[in-house]
């Protein structure tokens, strides 16, 4: 992982076991001033537990996190400067909003007016203002999770961290709110460390992702990057919705061109840009549904003809469910364009968009 | 499709045309087979553990010559308090002629004390075994647990040398210890397991709010947990105060908490067996646990399923 010159949070060689299990290994992350990182991961992939290493909920097994250059390893979590959202907003219930926001304040002794003027700022910032004197549950899941913000933002925090904030909205709520704390971020300039498993999420909010897998992160990059250049077939598989098509066959050489020969297809691989040098060997190639064109005559290096099993028209657009020989492909096309049942088809792609995996370990070749 | 049923001969039509089918809520028949068999089960039940209470309350206000008369089913004749003044003021229990009164404040004196302490710790030792994993706590529930089934009587023996080591035999302060003590297992399993059963992440903001141990407990926990508080208080006000084991082992005749004292008079066996005093002095002595379920009966109920969903 690429080092940083200051970064906001850094995390080194951190490893976390419940027993034998091992959770987090060996974790290497630097987080800029003002980044916004998405931790992306399926369930279980330990990217909560990271973040609450990261706040001191959870005692690590070795490492050190640093947090404004100060080593917080065994600082309590209201001594890291870190704010915390939680999924399920986690506000006292027996507390109006303005005491939820002020608990933490009111803890810390910090005088009257001072917390007042917090408050009254966090307020404006998240439009909560009508509902301070109300309890949690007279409120929206929505202002739930606007509250629930406002606790990190009246602490005024180094860095925020939220743990699913959105996971428990509906899809419109889920949406807007997603823009909310992009604009929240672009406002404050704080870091943010967000988990989510949702890849939407994570590739409009993030400067950068960090996919992981099994306690391990695969991939950390720009989203565009990760989405263009997965590392391996895991990070290719999790981002993309559909998912990437991925054909098993072999890399080949043959007259000093590599191709990759799926059945009795050869697929030219002239415009891919290899890792490096490549070896003959069975492989995966994977190519993304909308990276792929659809009846479109001649001037690609690659077209085939191919069945089409099933529609699934989607309003903005249509997926098209192919069969290439006895693999399943997958076409996004505009809803115009839209083919019959059992039609037969012509396809073609530039092998350039295409991503090349090793089958055995599968990694980026 | 209308076009089609007016076509078909009458009795023909589809059964979705008919115009005179069952429409809106189902009637409800008040004699139906199932109303009478549950609704009787109920009233003999009721009636099983009434009766009882009905002959008490009746005896304790009949005067001794009409309960010579042998019917105890019979309302009064004559309605009379003397025994209900007697039984709390002049009744003799021992050499005490002062009735059940003494026995009602040792009672009170015993009770309240422990009642507060109990759960009192009770429940900051719930709170800690739910929220903060400290090392050995599971080993520590377990121990708590095993206490929970070891039977009292044989432990009455020990604690008797111990309290007599500490200099607390015989008062009410030694009993007050004692009751503690064996409400401790079964109160911590109670605020244990609700405590389990509060979301994880409340515990979590306050800690990143910069709550500490006591901070979260008195701040966070304490408000939320009213339920659970009454069970625990209702299940320590009955159990300690219908207590005779410890109170007749424990204490001496000066304090005798008030079942001792009613045993004392119920089981005197000198002198003519006053049975409407005897009815008056249980009945007296039962009022403060069935005034707790009465007043907080719903409050226990939806408490005890709050408590017992998750272990």
């Amino acid at each position: 992982m690429t080092s940083l010159e200051n970064p906001s949070v850094s995390i080194q060689d951190l490893s976390l076991n419940f027993g034998a299990i091992s959770v987090l290994e060996t974790l290497n992350i630097d987080v800029a001033e003002g980044e916004f990182i998405v931790l992306l991961g399926p369930s279980g992939c330990g990217k909560s537990t990271l973040l609450n290493c990261i706040a001191g909920l959870l005692d690590v097994s070795d490492g050190r996190i640093f947090i404004k250059g100060k080593n917080v390893t065994w600082e309590e979590p209201k001594d890291r400067g870190i704010g915390m959202v939680f999924q399920s907003y986690a506000l006292y219930p027996q507390m109006t909003v303005e005491k939820n926001l002020s608990f933490g304040l009111r803890v810390a002794g910090i005088p009257r007016d001072e917390i007042a003027k917090r408050i009254a700022r966090a307020a404006e910032i998240l439009q909560i203002e009508p509902l301070l004197q109300r309890k949690p549950s007279a409120l929206s899941g929505g202002q739930r999770q606007r509250v629930a913000i406002g606790r990190a933002l009246v602490r005024d925090v180094d860095v925020f961290l939220f743990d699913e904030p959105l996971s428990n909205l509906d899809a419109k709520l889920r949406a807007e709110l997603r823009v909310e704390i992009k604009l929240l971020h672009s406002k404050l300039q704080n870091t943010m460390i967000y988990v989510t498993h949702d890849q939407i999420e994570a590739m409009t909010l993030a400067d950068r992702i960090a996919v992981m897998k099994g306690g391990v992160i695969q991939q950390l990059d720009a989203p565009q990057k990760i989405y263009n250049r997965p590392v391996n077939r895991f990070v290719a598989g999790f981002l993309g919705s559909p998912a990437m098509n991925f054909l098993d066959g072999r890399l080949e050489k043959n007259d000093g061109n590599w191709h990759f020969a799926v059945e009795d297809v050869r697929i030219p691989l002239a415009t891919y840009a290899f890792e490096k040098e490549p070896v003959p060997g069975a492989a995966v190639f994977g190519i993304r549904p909308e990276h792929v064109a659809f009846n479109s005559g001649s001037g690609w290096p690659f077209t085939a003809t191919a069945n089409v099993v099933v529609v699934e028209p989607m309003g903005s657009d249509t997926l098209v469910w192919l069969k290439l020989g006895n693999q399943n492909f997958t076409v996004r096309v505009t809803s115009e364009r839209t083919p019959n049942n059992a039609d037969s088809v012509s396809i073609g792609f530039d092998p350039m968009r295409a991503s090349l995996f090793d089958a055995a370990t599968g990694n980026r070749l | 499709m209308a076009d089609l049923a007016v076509s078909l001969p009458a009795g023909t039509g589809s059964i979705g045309l008919e115009a005179s089918g069952p429409r809106g809520p189902k009637p409800r028949h008040v004699f139906s087979r199932r109303n009478i068999f549950l609704y009787g089960t109920l009233i003999v039940v009721a009636l099983y553990y009434l009766l009882p209470l009905y002959v008490m309350v009746v005896t304790s206000l009949k005067g001794m010559p009409e309960i010579r008369l042998g019917n105890i089913f019979s309302p009064p004749l004559e309605i009379t308090f003397e025994p209900w003044v007697k039984a709390w003021s002049s009744a003799c229990t021992g050499l005490n002629c002062d009735g059940l009164s003494r026995g009602f404040w040792n009672s009170v004196r015993i009770t309240v004390p422990s009642v507060i302490l109990s759960i009192a710790i009770a429940s900051v030792n719930g709170y800690a075994l739910a929220n903060w994993r400290f090392k050995g706590a599971d080993t520590f529930f377990v121990i708590l647990i095993v206490g929970a089934f070891i039977p009292y009587q044989v432990m009455i023996y020990p604690i008797v040398i111990i309290l007599r080591e500490i200099g607390l035999y015989g008062s009410l302060s030694g009993l007050v210890i004692v009751h503690s003590i064996f409400g401790m297992p079964i109160l911590t399993l109670l605020f244990r397991n609700y405590f389990t059963s509060m979301p994880e992440e409340l515990f979590r903001a306050a800690r990143v709010d910069g709550a500490g141990f006591w901070g979260i407990y008195f701040r966070i926990m304490l408000p939320m947990s009213l339920p659970i508080f009454v069970v625990a208080i209702i299940l320590q006000v009955t159990g300690i105060w219908n207590d005779f084991l410890f109170g007749v082992v424990y204490t001496r005749p000066d304090t005798y908490p008030m079942t001792v004292q009613l045993n004392n008079i119920v089981n005197s066996v000198q002198g003519v067996k006053e049975y409407n005093v005897n009815m008056a002095a249980t009945i007296l002595t039962g009022l403060v646990p069935l005034v707790v379920y009465f007043v907080s009966g719903k409050l226990f109920v939806r408490g005890i399923a709050a408590g017992a969903v998750k272990g």
